[in-house]
């Protein structure tokens, strides 16, 4: 370990002489923020200071400007939305999440999709609609929120007529109300669990499509805030740990039902700040845990979500530069330690890729390069000018402009009226 | 539970084997050792292993103080180099450890027959999956994967309630455990076949020992304890999977709801000390704390809080860096107010020498805050808005620079708020008026 330190001291001076700007992991203060464990090693403090050691190899070789392997990320998903291997049978059942996952890696990369496959892409997704409405994890499954949130997202990036024309907006209204229970909060899938992930799938679709009626979001935003608990954050249902993920599932739904401002706002923004790790620059996704790349953005796409929230409140102290997280040392973390040479992001050092994870370290890459707006904006790239990723939504995770595009089509259509009644799913099995 | 690490391994295939063979020798053998009774039973609870377990040829083989490998090979996945070695073994020689291997293991595994050739399936037309003419994500499904699928889409479309169909989900399950459809009509069957719930609480405990994070697999729990309407081995079983894993999200989730719905409250704080023993980090320890308390006593009687407060104060001194600890307290205060608590602020500033940290920083900046925000006449406001300032400049510049933005924000809030016109200049960001073009577009309704 002295060794190591002064191995990195050496370099850390050349890199402050070669490099411009000088990478925040190379400064000399950057040792000071290595996790102290006060002496009391608990199960915690050993994975920190380990993950912290796998950490900080990483980052040595960067004597030059962190780069984007574009090319090789490119290859990874246009053969993944082909082709996956059969390790991808655990997903067997999220299909549309594999085209979501990929087609926005791409839309961030700005790769176009051909049109060929964007058909063949909007074909699948038909064959994975239930007749029941709604999507499901693929053909003949049943339909479950989390597959129709990532179709909906999908073909509303390739924004074609055909793809909006793919969704059942009727049957999607009809799935909704069977899945809404009284309490506000909504199953997964007929017969299936509870968590605030569902009412943010709901939300998302429902908004997106313009298929929002009077009642169907009754009840829901008040479930949502119960989630929100003494750390700030938000759990998966109320009672439950604050978690990333499903802070910005509750967040992000609340935003889109006009309700965020109900929220405890201040300590929300105490605890998701705090989750950004000192020395390691990413996100964890809950206090004490590890770092993890995917909270690049379920965490810290909350920060203009937040922005919002407090600007629409009247707050006038708000930065008009920059998001309120280190947006450099998150750029940093995903660019050192989150590629995988051969193409696909992932989680943290010694850990396999995945198309989950080149999304949302693609995503949350994105909300750091781009503060603000199409009027105000602000980018900063870390690293070379090519490393620069397209803007993406903060509540919906795909661009802006296919947002505009896809509301601006289906608000043009009726909202539907709800065709069946459907009772409380609670007590099917 | 496993003897190595959070995952079955060759010495328990090797333990488990030998247990076995004690209670062929003994039938009461392991009854005084509960510990170890209860692990043979719950190994051999796991499905492959029962299915190995009623096979005929398993039960002829001899005792040979090798039955670990026999075990492992038939259930488990092995490296390919490994099933090479052990299929070119098959000299025929009386009790060799490579002949007893061999003798069983063909009709399992060598002898694997595909749903669609089997002779009590044939009157049922798999179905294929149809990704249409040019599929994308196409997963390379293994040849038994496909037929298991084909034959279960068959089974759903013909809406077949039958033990065949029963037994095909177990086998889907263990191809996918995430695939809610056939967990939902494995649901449905349980209830047509009228099936044994107890004998579905034993199947389920072994899955979700094997795959702790899947959400489906404690959804399914969760159903049959309601069927049953018995949660008296929940808590036990979930205190089991914390062991190996002290922070799942799912297990503390079923874990709240059985506490919720049976009431079963007793002796919980007992056991989230026991966990803050072994680890005072542990957040989700942390939080099943305020749980507890919040569903019982509640806070806001003040010797509760009392003690809440002075417990956790005790768990800081132990180690000043650990920020759950640091978020309790300021979380059990929050209601009250943190500069309302008698002797508070005097406990905090005390431990600066020893125990500093950029939370106890963060903790009297809040604590200031809040003597500012209440106009608290026990401190000399213009004293807490300075030294709160102080702090977050502090803490923006030198002690947790990684929160730099959020620390100036927080230091023109109180300036905004709190000042009288002539700030202490901490930040670099001077506030411009609001203008529409600054706020992100994120609402639908927003052109």
């Amino acid at each position: 370990s002295c060794s190591l330190s002064i191995t990195v001291h050496v370099f850390s001076k050349l890199i402050m002489e070669e490099a411009s700007p000088p990478l925040r992991c190379f400064s000399e203060s950057h040792s000071s923020e290595l996790f102290s464990d006060d002496g009391v090693q608990t199960v915690t403090s050993r994975e920190q200071v380990n993950s912290n050691k796998m950490i900080k190899w990483m980052i040595l070789p960067y004597f030059f400007r962190p780069t984007l392997l574009r090319e090789q990320h490119y290859h990874y998903l246009k053969k993944g939305l082909r082709h996956l291997s059969d390790a991808y049978e655990c997903l067997d059942a999220s299909r549309p999440w594999l085209c979501y996952w990929i087609l926005h890696s791409l839309e961030l990369l700005e790769e176009p999709v051909p049109a060929a496959v964007a058909s063949d892409v909007c074909q699948f997704l038909a064959r994975c609609q239930s007749p029941t409405g709604g999507f499901s994890g693929g053909p003949c499954q049943h339909a479950h929120l989390a597959p129709t949130y990532a179709a909906v997202n999908a073909l509303c990036i390739l924004g074609t007529e055909e793809a909006y024309k793919v969704i059942n907006r009727e049957k999607l209204l009809d799935f909704l109300y069977s899945v809404k229970q009284p309490d506000g909060s909504f199953v997964m899938h007929v017969g299936g669990e509870v968590d605030v992930r569902s009412a943010y799938c709901a939300a998302s679709v429902a908004s997106l499509t313009n298929i929002i009626t009077p009642t169907l979001f009754d009840g829901t935003h008040n479930w949502i805030l119960s989630c929100q608990n003494w750390e700030g954050g938000l759990g998966g249902v109320p009672g439950l740990e604050a978690h990333g993920g499903y802070t910005f599932c509750g967040t992000a739904a609340l935003v889109i039902l006009g309700k965020e401002h109900m929220l405890d706002l201040k300590t929300l923004l105490r605890w998701v700040t705090s989750r950004q790790m000192r020395f390691e620059g990413g996100f964890q996704g809950r206090c004490n845990k590890l770092v993890d790349g995917c909270y690049s953005f379920w965490q810290a796409g909350l920060l203009p979500l937040l922005h919002r929230a407090l600007f629409k409140e009247g707050d006038s102290t708000l930065s008009v530069s920059s998001w309120m997280f280190e947006r450099k040392a998150l750029q940093e973390y995903i660019l050192l330690c989150c590629q995988n040479p051969g193409g696909g992001l992932l989680d943290k050092p010694g850990k396999s890729r995945d198309f989950y994870h080149t999304c949302y370290c693609l995503s949350g890459l994105s909300i750091a390069q781009h503060f603000g707006n199409k009027d105000l904006h602000n980018e900063l790239i870390l690293g070379r000018d090519e490393n620069r990723l397209a803007p993406t939504h903060p509540v919906y995770n795909i661009c802006p402009e296919k947002v505009a595009q896809a509301i601006e089509h289906f608000h043009r259509l009726p909202v539907p009226v709800q065709t069946e009644s459907t009772p409380s799913t609670m007590d099917q099995s | 539970m496993f003897q190595i690490s959070s995952q079955i391994s060759f010495a328990d295939y090797n333990l488990f084997d030998l247990l076995l063979n004690h209670k062929v020798l003994c039938s009461a053998s392991l009854d005084s050792f509960p510990a170890l009774k209860s692990y043979v039973d719950k190994i051999a609870a796991r499905p492959k292993i029962k299915a190995l377990l009623e096979c005929e040829n398993f039960k002829k083989l001899p005792i040979n103080g090798n039955g670990a490998v026999s075990i492992m090979s038939s259930v488990e996945e092995i490296s390919n180099s490994v099933a090479e070695d052990l299929e070119e073994d098959g000299v025929e020689e009386e009790n060799t450890v490579e002949e007893a291997e061999m003798e069983y293991e063909e009709p399992v595994k060598g002898g694997y027959i595909f749903y669609r050739d089997r002779k009590e399936w044939a009157d049922l037309e798999p179905v294929p999956q149809d990704d249409g003419p040019n599929p994308v994500v196409k997963i390379a499904y293994s040849e038994k994967f496909t037929d298991v699928f084909d034959m279960f889409r068959a089974l759903l479309q013909n809406d077949e309630k039958s033990e065949r169909a029963f037994a095909l989900t177990t086998e889907a399950i263990d191809l996918n455990a995430a695939n809610y459809t056939v967990w939902h009509y494995r649901r449905v069957l349980l209830q047509a076949l009228d099936k044994d719930l107890r004998e579905e609480m034993k199947y389920i405990t072994a899955i979700i020992e094997d795959q702790p994070k899947n959400y489906q697999v404690w959804h399914h729990r969760r159903m049959v304890v309601e069927w049953l309407n018995d949660p008296s081995e929940e808590l036990q079983f979930v205190a089991e999977i914390l062991s190996q894993d002290a922070k799942n999200y799912h297990a503390w989730q079923h874990r709240q709801w059985v506490m919720q719905e049976y009431k079963l409250w007793d002796g919980e704080l007992e056991y989230v000390e026991e966990l803050l023993e072994e680890d005072v980090r542990n957040n989700s320890a942390w939080n099943q704390r305020h749980f507890v308390i919040n569903h019982t006593s509640g806070y806001s009687d003040s010797s509760i809080l009392d003690r809440e407060v002075q417990y956790t104060l005790k768990q800081i001194k132990k180690a000043p860096h650990n920020e759950s600890a640091w978020n309790y307290l300021n979380g059990i205060l929050q209601d009250g107010g943190l500069s309302s608590f008698p002797g508070l602020l005097e406990q905090v500033t005390e431990l600066q020498d020893t125990c500093s940290s950029p939370y106890l920083t963060a903790f009297l900046v809040d604590l200031y805050e809040d003597a500012l925000e209440t106009n608290s006449s026990s401190y000399d406001q213009q004293e807490m808005f300075n030294k709160a300032l102080e702090l977050c400049k502090f803490l923006a510049e030198e002690k947790d620079t990684i929160r730099r933005e959020y620390w100036n924000y927080v230091s023109r809030s109180l300036q905004n708020t709190y000042g009288s016109g002539d700030p202490v200049s901490a930040s670099s960001d001077p506030p411009p008026p609001p203008s529409s073009s600054q706020l992100p577009d994120m609402e639908p309704s927003d052109p």
